[in-house]
């Protein structure tokens, strides 16, 4: 327990070492301001990590969860915006927005479980498929545009401020908390580690391997509908696009984590430092006056860098 | 009441008989050897003995009650278990979180992990099994980790445990520390039911023994009645002996440069002729892995060298000592030995590109040739060259191991465990590929826990933490060989 608590904290080093880097680059980074800025901006992206971090840990992935992140908003505008300016059906009222989009996570969670846990097909190709079927999907009720003149519900998370913090950052924090003590305290969650230790093991041990990885997966995509939701509502809109080309990051956040790809192994706090860490960077890079052009080959840079930091910080192998 | 009943049991596979009407009884208490040689259907047994498949015909039941049906884990769980070859260990996990693994004592519905390691730590203790139950599992050593898998059955409340080969991976220590914990579990009212190749310890722990043959029953005896001979002769349905004598093999010319010679490796010095056989013996702190690791390049030496004839080897690499024309079977095959989804013909060409094409080009043709070749030449039971490993039973993969170490024409042949978990008939075709080699004039180093893999050597090297203490022409006693690895001398 003392070795994986340390394990936790790998990245507490380099995140302090990114703080002062930041700061000599500008000061304005250590301004509260600046710092709820960054925790905004990661909160509905770390709401994916969160997901990938406990389908990985069972020894599974998810690549569909950055199609989830703008489908499942997306359907929901769809379905009650009346139709006019944008896209959109105008069949159910708008206070079935969020019911909807939550839906259809749940829903997405559950064809992922219907063909990888139901019919043992390869978890990889089939959530591959999944990420282009989905986003087809959303282009083609969006007819490729931006859903926008959303319904207030659908704004309300995303902007809404409680106790001196955005919302979402307090969802974020909240939900990463719950999942910490989850992850570590009940039988569910000791059993993601089970089965992505060694599954036969597992199911030795009495544990319904099928159920529990039916469990995540629908888990996972509910997080990733209530990220997309965060999202649209501080944009007020949903783009065709929304969520296309996140889960790279949202694998690299994972892995610098201390998250391993192999599954059992790796906990919910270092994935949350993982995306912590991404951000702090890239936002250091912004303030550092970094060219918008360059930020593409910066952002995949970032990532082996951090790779390399966590490396060197935790002193252990990634898988 | 027996403490668990097969009767007249029948299990097939498509269109495999793999148990054809067998029947057993294990009386309460004892412990019962079951042996036969691999394929005989003692594994199918076990499965349907743990009730992890349902015999097509014939009744299983636990002290006279009727089995719970397969879908019933915790019923069978209560009833019997089985401590596999393959640990069930999650090494991720502690040892505590191993013990109580879905049945996590819960605080207001979170797991309380003091609780749980206090408990762990007494059910343990309980059972006489001193281990700290904090640590990853994967920290203990495997016979450690076999008697946590044991304490864990036995707080399921089964008193009936099957060990499936559980000796296969233990060096001599840790065998005799295993048996004197199953004869004190054996005390307190465990009954066992013990599965080994090596017949030696069928003698030195069991009651009783049941031999299968060909998926049929063919005797259960008290073992004090059947001699080794008996034994051997119902495994394998021919009278043999256990293993073929060495022979007369000629005195190996100890001049000019020796095949493989060793200088000062991490203090470690020593010769091995051309053709000659020699054996390394040690316990298991003796360092004897460790040494052979470093000889073959898996491990890198922090000082000393290693010649292959006049060609020094670079330390550390095994690419290097391949080329200078060392052959090598790995310690454990699942691991290090064999690719498990790739073709026997696959494996067994893996160290030899360059002999399957030109220019980095690998024919398919050639190679499945050249895997042909060694399924005859090592007597390899698989359907084709193309047949996946995974496929074969350990024996047969053993056998292209080894088939993959004599790809290259080896001058120098180290051997680690090469016969572990693998029974007598394989044993005698792996020995008898060694003696070919050595005949064929490579210098062969045996390195071994079991006696019967050092018997064909001209001499054995006993190594005591990691010096040299013995040596010894062929000919030796096992009291003489075990004390001088025990560090004793007799």
């Amino acid at each position: 327990m003392k070795l994986a608590r340390l394990r936790d904290l790998a990245l507490i080093p380099a995140i302090i070492a990114i703080a002062v880097v930041g700061y000599l680059v500008n000061p304005v980074f250590l301004n509260s301001e600046n710092l709820i800025n960054v925790l905004q901006q990661q909160s509905e992206i770390s709401l994916l990590v969160l997901a990938q971090a406990l389908v990985l840990i069972a020894g599974r992935m998810d690549l569909s969860l950055e199609s989830t992140f703008g489908l499942a908003p997306g359907v929901a505008a769809w379905l009650v915006l009346a139709p006019g300016i944008t896209h959109g059906l105008g069949i159910l009222p708008p206070g079935l927005a969020i019911p909807v989009t939550l839906a259809a996570g749940v829903v997405i969670g559950l064809i992922n479980g219907l063909l990888i846990v139901r019919f043992q097909l390869n978890g990889f190709i089939v959530t591959l498929g999944m990420l282009i079927v989905l986003r087809g999907l959303l282009t083609g009720i969006s007819d490729g545009k931006t859903f926008f003149n959303l319904p207030e519900s659908m704004l309300y998370l995303g902007n809404a401020v409680w106790i001196g913090l955005p919302a979402s950052i307090w969802l974020s924090l909240i939900l990463f908390t719950a999942f910490i003590v989850i992850a570590g305290y009940t039988r569910f969650g000791r059993s993601l580690y089970a089965i992505g230790g060694n599954a036969d093991a597992a199911r030795a041990a009495g544990i319904r391997t099928d159920r529990v990885l039916w469990t995540v997966l629908i888990l996972a995509g509910l997080l990733a509908a209530l990220g997309g939701l965060l999202l649209t509502g501080r944009l007020a809109s949903v783009a065709a696009a929304q969520g296309q080309g996140a889960i790279f990051t949202v694998f690299a956040a994972a892995v610098i984590g201390g998250v391993s790809l192999n599954g059992g192994k790796g906990t919910i706090f270092g994935a949350f430092t993982g995306i912590l860490l991404l951000y702090l960077v890239q936002n250091v890079l912004t303030l550092g006056g970094v060219p918008a052009q360059w930020i593409g080959a910066l952002n995949g840079a970032i990532i082996l860098i951090a790779l390399m930091l966590a490396r060197v910080t935790s002193g252990r192998a990634q898988e | 009441m027996p403490a668990a009943a097969a009767e007249s049991v029948s299990k097939r596979f498509g269109v495999t008989v793999a148990l054809d009407q067998v029947s057993m009884q294990v009386v309460p208490g004892e412990i019962h050897a079951l042996v036969g040689r691999n394929g005989a259907g003692k594994s199918t047994l076990v499965s349907l003995l743990t009730g992890l498949q349902a015999p097509d015909a014939g009744t299983v039941s636990f002290d006279g009650v009727p089995a719970p049906p397969v879908a019933d884990r915790a019923g069978w769980r209560s009833r019997v278990a089985c401590v596999y070859q393959k640990s069930t260990v999650i090494g991720e996990l502690s040892v505590a979180e191993n013990v109580f693994l879905n049945r996590q004592p819960r605080r207001r519905g979170l797991i309380g992990w003091k609780a749980m390691r206090e408990q762990a730590q007494e059910l343990l203790a309980a059972w006489g099994v001193q281990v700290e139950v904090s640590q990853p599992a994967s920290a203990l050593p495997v016979e450690q980790r076999q008697l946590v898998e044991i304490a864990r059955a036995l707080s399921y409340g089964s008193r009936f445990i099957i060990l499936d080969e559980p000796t296969a991976q233990l060096d001599a220590d840790a065998i005799s520390g295993l048996f004197a914990k199953m004869a004190a579990l054996k005390s307190q009212g465990v009954t066992f039911l013990f599965i080994s190749h090596h017949l030696a310890e069928v003698y030195q722990i069991c009651d009783t023994v049941t031999v299968l043959r060909d998926a049929r029953h063919v005797l259960t005896a008290p073992v004090s009645d059947v001699s080794q001979a008996q034994l051997v002769a119902a495994m394998t349905g021919e009278a043999t002996s256990l293993l073929a004598p060495p022979g007369n093999r000629a005195r190996v010319e100890r001049s000019g440069v020796p095949a493989l010679k060793v200088v000062e490796l991490d203090g470690l010095s020593l010769e091995i002729a051309a053709g000659e056989i020699v054996g390394l013996a040690g316990s298991g702190s003796s360092g004897k892995m460790t040494a052979a690791e470093t000889i073959v390049g898996l491990r890198k030496a922090a000082s000393g060298t290693v010649y292959v004839g006049q060609r020094k080897l670079r330390p550390g690499s095994v690419p290097d000592a391949l080329s200078a024309g060392i052959g090598f079977v790995p310690q454990d095959r699942h691991r290090e030995g064999l690719v498990a989804g790739l073709s026997v013909a696959e494996n067994a060409t893996m160290t030899v590109p360059e002999k399957l094409g030109r220019a980095g080009f690998l024919s398919a043709k050639r190679r499945d040739q050249l895997g042909t070749e060694a399924i005859e030449a090592f007597d390899i039971k698989a359907s084709g060259p193309e047949q996946p490993v995974a496929d074969l039973s350990g024996g047969n993969q053993q056998k292209v191991v080894m088939a993959r170490a004599m790809a290259n024409d080896p001058s120098v042949l180290v051997l680690l465990q090469p016969t572990a978990g693998v029974d007598v008939r394989a044993k005698e075709t792996l020995l008898a590929a060694a003696t070919q080699a050595a005949a064929r004039g490579a210098g062969v180093l045996i390195v071994s826990d079991d006696l019967d893999d050092l018997r064909p050597a001209d001499r054995v090297i006993v190594l005591y933490k990691g010096t040299i203490v013995d040596e010894m022409p062929r000919g030796w006693h096992d009291h003489t060989l075990i004390a001088a690895m025990e560090g004793v001398t007799a």
